[in-house]
């Protein structure tokens, strides 16, 4: 009970804070909101498993990864792929010249399921793949990187430029990966109508249930002595080398095991949605999540949570009346949230909770994790 | 609605055959009867979605499209509106982002209950958006000129597929100017890579001509110095140009500042209307072709009225390209289709609009008809591009048969 | 693919080929110089270098507008106020940038990505408020447009030329500032060891924002001279960032030689790439072998030390 108490749930605080994200997302939101917009909230949350891997991977870590974007479609793509070939049946395809392939690829002069496209025809595999493939692209860029010690900056520029590439690969091979439309019209998931209200009702459980799994499973992972590695490669990388550890490999894990976690919500993203396209891939989307976690306080597992939905539905309710002032006002977030609250969300929450809760406090100054604005100069290797 | 409190009177020309069909409806029928899948009317007023990108990188192409709509809409509510109903809108921004744009179709599906939607521009937003209507059973105008191979009940495509388009301004080029060798580029997306095949398909199985090159650019690039030479190696006698967006802009100045001129070299691009010009700049287009089923220039008595209460409402600068008469004409093919069936039901107006005589004899562009598979026949015009950013028409088809699935060119 | 062309007409089709090179090179090496500047000396991170390009370049389309509107007898000599005004505006814009902003970021790099990504957004708002959301040009004199024809095969585009020149000039002037004015020996000192230099007298501080305000003057610079290639739109500035940053991250963060080096080989490469394939897939090959390189070299071409 303890283990459960301290290590996945994070002491009196962080339980308090899980239990009042669960109650939000599993009873109040799905109280008070009909499915047209709980399937908004659940799309939202499924950007919400990338500002959940950029808290680990920036917030813990240190290392910011402009490319989080490649790993969300990624994950999305695999999905997608599966729903299409289902979708592609030789009868729903009968007017195409070659039955039974998807019909971008048809357009495109192509006569036979390529062999990448093949494995996506089992569920199974379908699975596996989201949750490996993106984790082993990872782990082959976190290899050549952080062996050779790329850092800061240079990692973060890098992995834009692996996202502009991945973007400009998709838009171009438009007849094995849909092109810029992206893959579109997909309707069914093994026989099941995935755009009725009760599949609708039924991911948006299943996202937020996942959801609030990994956050668990992160908590697990940063209360462990690795989350404790992890801070103090951020703070001071050369010590934690000099003391014996091999930092790159706890650099790998972290951002293959971030990819992971995207993907996962790039696959639920494209179930939710109904399509994947190549404007989540590329570099807006990819900084886009960086600010959600930003929001929520780089170092909070549930103020990341937060962040994007608090920036989400302000994006869907500003454009609605104001899309003049919606981009004035994302910007003025991004300066605000750097200059004036590194700590975002979850600072004001640090800063408040034990006032609203008295109960809290002793607790709250123990708990306090390192404040994240610290000398970062010495991350860059080069 | 107070540019239109006066001047109506030149504009009496196109509703007038509209009018005069409808006439028998004098009497305002009960909402109840015209009515009865739950949409959003009352006893005066319907309500319809508009759906374009208002911010982004779409919105510089978006803004006359969703400006004519209104136009129209105005002018229908002007002469009474339909069924005795005004028109009210609910405007949305697609902020150029697909899945935007599906949950905004959605909201004025499912929340507003809009009779139709008039929006999508992108391919992709209208891919993105198609789902949404079919299962929502909603009904979209979309206006843009586009690469066929679709067609679905929910959508009436009021712009040109892509043969419509690029067949006969092909076989002009091939007659007037003697062209037996092509050079094809373009940016790297559908429309493009669609409309290239099916030119190329004309091209050597048709005309019996040859593509010496084919070439796609990733969108927004702005460097076309080493395409500039390939094109020179090759020397074809037209180069056929689909190149969209901001690296049109790039192409054609490079191009002009390479020496490459219609005084030397034939080009013929399917992606440049008055709204580009606007942005590439009528002295580096000049003698340059363009295929597009509508002209602002087009000298028609139409044309001189649409024009006219356009720049009232819009301003005098406004230029009008062909989406933005694409557009004009949705608000009232929808209106001819909804009176045709006495009702808003979206099953019964694409029943009306299936039934293939849903016409306009007064559309800008000159008369228009639906066809049963949701497009519109419709003349292609080949235009040459003057300095003063105008084209002159030099080129007119008879009308031609929308053809979403064209055999043979697949 | 060239057997049937004289050796006269591939000649001259080299000729061009190696100008579309250099003029590809003119460009990222005008786009590079001053976010090597900043980046490279100064260690920020600076998002929004491309909104600094559009400034530029919105400036000489109101200059344009402006000439034409009041002194259309100034038509051909506009073009040469206008790049000295786009330098001013974007100057003091990055000048008021770094008072504002960037100065309380230092010490964290990663953090200047984020608010300068911000500013950027704000900037491009701006600019769809200031001038539409239409892409605009100016106006060019007629002396930009056109080609040289030194033979009867050859065209060389004028703006190529004149970008080309534009960008020797600001080249060397950077040169002549960093290495031998007293502010650059300022600046190099800065850079090297900030804590020694504050003691030694040198105002650190001013020599900051002056940096900045040079890097994004030059981008100013950078951006008039790219209204003769291309429009501007709101959104033109994130086009070309991430090909900026990879021309100064492969160069080598703080080295200039470096910076010319790198734009030089991705221009050639890119070039020559899309003569003999399409391109969307040279430009894929392109950034794959740049960050195929990085991977093995990270620290860029010339490696230099960034101030700490």
């Amino acid at each position: 009970m303890n283990f459960v108490y301290e290590k996945l749930m994070g002491g009196k605080q962080g339980l308090l804070g899980f239990v009042l994200l669960a109650a939000l997302i599993l009873v109040i939101m799905p109280m008070f909101f009909d499915i047209f917009r709980l399937n908004l909230i659940g799309k939202y949350l499924t950007y919400a498993f990338a500002a959940v891997s950029l808290v680990l991977l920036w917030g813990y870590g240190g290392i910011l990864s402009l490319g989080q974007g490649v790993f969300f479609g990624l994950g999305g793509y695999g999905m997608a792929m599966f729903l299409k070939l289902e979708a592609s049946s030789p009868e729903n395809t009968k007017i195409q010249s070659t039955p039974g392939i998807p019909d971008f690829m048809d357009w495109n002069q192509i006569t036979e399921l390529p062999w990448f496209w093949v494995p996506f025809e089992s569920f199974t595999l379908t699975i596996i793949a989201i949750l490996t493939l993106p984790a082993l692209f990872a782990y082959i860029i976190g290899k050549a990187m952080f062996t050779r010690r790329v850092g800061g900056v240079y990692f973060a520029i890098i992995t834009q430029v692996i996202a502009v590439i991945l973007t400009i690969l998709i838009v171009g091979q438009q007849g094995f990966t849909g092109g810029i439309n992206g893959i579109t019209d997909l309707r069914t998931l093994n026989g099941w109508d995935i755009t009725s209200d009760s599949a609708k009702y039924f991911f948006y459980f299943l996202n937020a249930g996942l959801l609030l799994t990994v956050i668990v499973i992160s908590r697990f992972i940063l209360t462990s002595k690795f989350g404790s590695l992890l801070l103090a490669m951020r703070d001071k990388e050369d010590r934690v080398r000099f003391s014996g550890y091999d930092v790159a490999h706890f650099k790998i894990f972290i951002f293959s095991f971030a990819a992971m976690i995207s993907a996962i919500g790039g696959a639920m993203f494209t179930l939710q949605v109904g399509f994947m396209s190549p404007s989540f891939v590329g570099i807006v989307p990819s900084i886009e999540m960086v600010i959600f976690a930003a929001v929520g306080g780089r170092i909070s597992l549930i103020g990341a949570v937060y962040g994007t939905l608090m920036i989400n539905a302000g994006k869907t309710a500003f454009s609605e009346s104001f899309p003049e002032l919606w981009l004035f006002l994302m910007g003025g977030l991004f300066i605000s949230v750097v200059m004036f609250f590194p700590n975002g969300l979850a600072g004001l929450w640090n800063d408040y909770a034990p006032r609203v809760f008295p109960f809290l406090k002793e607790k709250a100054k123990t708990k306090d994790v390192p404040p994240v604005v610290t000398d970062e100069t010495g991350k860059g290797t080069v | 609605m107070k540019y239109f409190r006066t001047k109506i009177k030149g504009l009496m020309a196109l509703p007038a055959a509209i009018l005069l069909s409808t006439s028998c409806f004098a009497a305002t029928p009960s909402t109840a009867d015209i009515n009865t899948t739950g949409l959003a009317i009352t006893d005066d007023t319907v309500t319809v979605g508009i759906l374009h990108s208002l911010t982004g990188t779409m919105a510089i192409s978006e803004t006359g499209a969703q400006e004519a709509e209104k136009l129209a809409i105005s002018q229908i509510n002007e002469m009474g509106g339909i069924l005795g109903r005004k028109i009210e809108i609910v405007q949305e921004d697609g902020a150029s982002d697909w899945p935007t744009f599906a949950e905004k179709s959605r909201k004025l599906l499912v929340r507003d209950k809009v009779a139709a939607v008039f929006g999508a521009w992108t391919s992709a937003s209208r891919k993105a958006v198609l789902p949404v209507f079919e299962k929502e059973n909603g009904l979209l105008y979309y206006p843009t000129f586009y690469e066929g191979l679709e067609q679905s009940k929910n959508v009436i495509y009021t712009g040109q597929e892509a043969t419509q388009q690029i067949l006969d301004g092909l076989n002009w080029v091939a007659k007037e100017k003697k062209a037996k060798t092509f050079y094809l580029i373009g940016s790297d997306y559908i429309w493009p890579r669609t409309s290239m095949k099916i030119a190329r398909k004309h091209i050597e199985n048709v005309l019996g001509g040859k593509v010496v090159g084919e070439e796609y650019k990733p969108l927004g690039d702005t460097q076309f110095g080493s395409v500039i030479n390939k094109i020179r190696l090759k020397k074809p006698d037209v180069i056929y140009a689909a190149v969209v967006g901001g690296s049109n802009v790039a192409w054609f100045k490079q191009l002009k500042a390479a020496g490459i001129t219609a005084k030397k070299q034939t080009l013929l691009t399917i992606s440049v209307t008055e709204d580009e010009v606007l942005g590439i700049g009528g002295e580096n287009l000049e003698g340059f072709y363009s295929i597009m089923k509508y002209f602002q220039s087009q000298d028609n008595e139409n044309n001189k009225a649409f024009v006219k209460a356009f720049k009232e409402m819009w301003g005098e600068d406004s230029v009008i390209g062909d989406v933005t008469q694409a557009a004009y004409l949705g608000p009232w093919l929808w209106k001819a289709a909804v009176e045709k069936a006495g009702s808003f039901d979206v099953d019964k107006v694409v029943k009306a609009s299936e039934e293939g005589e849903i016409e306009l004899k007064t559309a800008p562009e000159g008369y228009v008809k639906l066809h049963p598979n949701h497009h519109l026949w419709s003349v292609a015009r080949v235009g040459e591009w003057k300095k003063d950013g105008q084209a002159t028409v030099v080129y007119e088809s008879g009308l031609i048969e929308p053809n979403p699935f064209p055999e043979g060119y697949q | 693919m060239f057997d049937e062309y004289t050796y006269s007409e591939l000649g001259s089709i080299f000729a061009m080929q190696g100008f579309a090179g250099i003029s590809l090179f003119s460009v990222l090496l005008l786009m590079a110089l001053g976010l090597a500047i900043i980046f490279g000396q100064m260690g920020v991170i600076n998002m929004a270098h491309g909104e600094f390009m559009a400034v530029g370049a919105y400036t000489t389309y109101f200059m344009s507008t402006l000439t034409e509107t009041y002194f259309p007898s100034l038509m051909p000599y506009y073009f040469l106020v206008a790049i000295v005004v786009a330098f001013c505006v974007a100057g003091v814009l990055g000048y008021l940038a770094e008072y504002a902003l960037i100065r309380h970021l230092y010490k964290r790099p990663l953090d200047t990505l984020l608010a300068t990504w911000g500013l950027s957004l704000i900037m491009q708002q701006s600019f769809r408020t200031l001038f539409g959301a239409r892409e605009v040009s100016p106006t060019l004199p007629d002396w930009l447009l056109g080609s040289y024809q030194p033979t009867d095969t050859i065209d060389i585009p004028l703006n190529g030329m004149f970008v080309l020149a534009l960008t020797a000039v600001v080249t060397l002037g950077v040169f002549y500032l960093l290495y031998k004015s007293s502010w650059g020996l300022r600046v190099r000192a800065t850079t090297q060891n900030r804590v020694m230099s504050g003691a030694v007298g040198i105002n650190t501080k001013s020599v900051d924002r002056y940096t900045f305000a040079l890097g994004c003057g030059i981008a100013g610079i950078a951006g008039a001279a790219f209204t003769t290639i291309a429009s501007t739109g709101p959104t033109t500035g994130t086009l070309y960032i991430v090909d900026t940053f990879m021309v100064v991250v492969f160069g080598g963060a703080a080295s200039l030689i470096g910076t010319i080096v790198s734009a030089f080989s991705i221009a050639q490469a890119q070039s020559l790439l899309e003569f003999f394939i399409s391109g969307s897939m040279a430009k894929v090959y392109t950034l794959f072998a740049l960050v195929l390189i990085l991977m093995f070299k990270p620290e860029g071409l010339f490696a230099s030390k960034v101030r700490r």
